[in-house]
């Protein structure tokens, strides 16, 4: 076999282990989607009808809850992504600060296979994530009428949105040091978004804030998602969007790869 | 150096953490197929050396040769002739004891028939066959231990790191290792340990090296390092070895 046979066969076989952990950790996945799906309840019932009728036309709408909720669940999707590789970075500084990690570096392995298989299991949990929240968001009566082509463009975008936070968590955990840093460290991936088009649109916000929200990561993002699930082009939006994930991968990877690299002071 | 004959080839080699020095010059040989013990008190430098030797961590200064590779040069030379068990056990608690030797054999690209068959062989070499499918979180301290080692071995490695084998379990299951380690000698196999028990040093040990402060101040066979000390037993050659650069500090 190459070299690059090799690294494939050696990701597969450590991506094996790594779903076995999640098949046999429930609760962490459970505890994960718990949180998108606690902010749509929350933002749908408790804020819906107040931050609705705040939306464009929202005055004269019949039903500013649902209008919100229409709003809300591309918002609520970005954050399922988001917790999933928050939770990736703690599973990378448990695997790190343990024997193991060790284990599979004085082995003849492809370098990066421990944490291509951490990106690989994220991404397959990702997946999961994200069909459950959806779920959750049709039965509370989300609707979309887009195409083949508008969904293609969802998953798409919300597949690369986690490849490049995933990377960047998988860094942050190898940085932290303890599983205790790790779990805060991604702690601004959960509060950016707040800070972006995904709860209310950003000329609402005052306009220093406003100019900070239009342009960072989240708000293209967002944008490029609604418009996916809406049916209608996403312009400009797309290209940022796709810009600032192919950025932040390739930087966290090549950041965590270096990470891994270096020994422990031990 | 002669690569049939030598196993480890250790030349100068210095590390430190910040300005606190850990290793300082330290030559050091092992004859292939015998048992190198490295002795001495916590934080003598052990198991920096091993992590060194074993391409975990590059040195500050000086060379090692493992298995004929230079661990600086050519890490996965030294990788493909090694197995380490360290001091902490590396081993998977959420997979089972049987999960925990395919996933080694996997990564040695064992074809899969010949896979299934060595960790069969290990599971019961290692007497891990009853509980070959649960978890290892739910494993005793010696058959963690037991499993860690067998993990090792998956890829019959030519040369073996034992960093602080026996730390923390009961005496039969010392026993039980030290058997293991006699067996892998029989073998032919290289094996390098560290230990703070000098009874397992004087059990095993072709060669002993006393480290202290990340100087070897003392090396030779048990009988010899005895006869030299003028003591009956390795423990009063450890504490009188272990003085001395106390007193030779204060004199700087």
């Amino acid at each position: 076999m190459s070299t690059m046979t090799y690294a494939v066969h050696d990701s597969a076989t450590l991506f094996r282990r790594n779903l076995r952990h999640l098949v046999r950790y429930p609760s962490l996945t459970i505890t994960i989607i718990a949180m998108p799906v606690v902010f749509l309840l929350l933002f749908t019932y408790v804020f819906g009808g107040t931050l609705g009728a705040g939306l464009p036309g929202g005055a004269t709408s019949a039903d500013p809850r649902a209008d919100y909720l229409h709003y809300l669940t591309p918002a609520i999707l970005v954050m399922t992504v988001v917790a999933v590789a928050q939770s990736t970075a703690i599973l990378v500084a448990k695997d790190a600060t343990e024997g193991i990690i060790d284990r599979f570096k004085t082995l003849p392995i492809a370098r990066s296979a421990p944490l291509n298989a951490h990106v690989l299991a994220a991404m397959a949990q990702t997946v999961f994530a994200l069909v459950v929240v959806l779920a959750v968001a049709l039965v509370l009566g989300y609707r979309s009428d887009t195409s083949v082509v508008g969904w293609a463009g969802a998953v798409g975008i919300l597949l690369l949105m986690g490849f490049a936070v995933t990377w960047l968590c998988v860094a942050l955990g190898l940085v932290s040091g303890s599983v205790e840093a790790a779990s805060n460290a991604p702690m601004p991936l959960i509060l950016l978004p707040f800070l972006s088009s995904a709860f209310v649109p950003t000329d609402s916000m005052p306009a220093g804030l406003a100019w900070v929200a239009q342009h960072q990561p989240f708000t293209p993002i967002i944008e490029t998602l609604r418009a996916c699930l809406d049916g209608t082009a996403p312009g400009s939006d797309a290209w940022w969007a796709i810009g600032w994930c192919v950025l932040i991968s390739v930087v966290c990877c090549a950041w965590a790869v270096r990470l891994f690299g270096c020994p422990r002071a031990v | 150096m002669n690569l049939s004959t030598t196993a480890i080839e250790v030349t100068g080699i210095a590390r430190s953490y910040g300005d606190q020095p850990v290793l300082r010059d330290l030559d050091l040989t092992v004859p292939t197929g015998t048992v190198y013990a490295l002795l001495g008190p916590n934080g003598a430098g052990k198991t920096t050396l091993v992590r060194i030797l074993s391409t975990l961590l590059a040195p500050d200064a000086g060379t090692a040769l493992v298995a004929g590779h230079d661990v600086a040069r050519e890490p996965d030379g030294v990788r493909r002739s090694i197995g380490v068990t360290g001091q902490f056990s590396a081993i998977d608690e959420l997979l089972t004891g049987r999960e925990n030797l395919r996933l080694m054999a996997d990564l040695a690209h064992l074809p899969r028939s010949e896979a299934a068959a060595r960790v069969d062989e290990l599971l019961a070499g290692f007497d891990l066959t009853d509980a070959a499918d649960r978890r290892a979180a739910t494993y005793s301290g010696g058959m963690k231990r037991r499993l860690d080692l067998a993990m090792t071995l998956v890829s019959r490695p030519r040369l073996i790191f034992l960093d602080e084998p026996t730390t923390g379990l009961d005496p039969r299951s010392r026993r039980d290792l030290w058997q293991i380690v006699r067996e892998l000698l029989a073998d032919g196999v290289t094996i390098f340990l560290t230990t703070q028990y000098l009874e397992e040093a004087d059990q095993l040990a072709d060669t002993v090296g006393v480290l202290v402060d990340g100087r070897l101040v003392a090396e030779g066979t048990p009988a010899e390092l005895k006869a030299q000390a003028g003591h009956s037993t390795l423990d009063d050659v450890f504490l009188a070895l272990t003085e001395q650069p106390t007193d030779a500090k204060e004199s700087f």
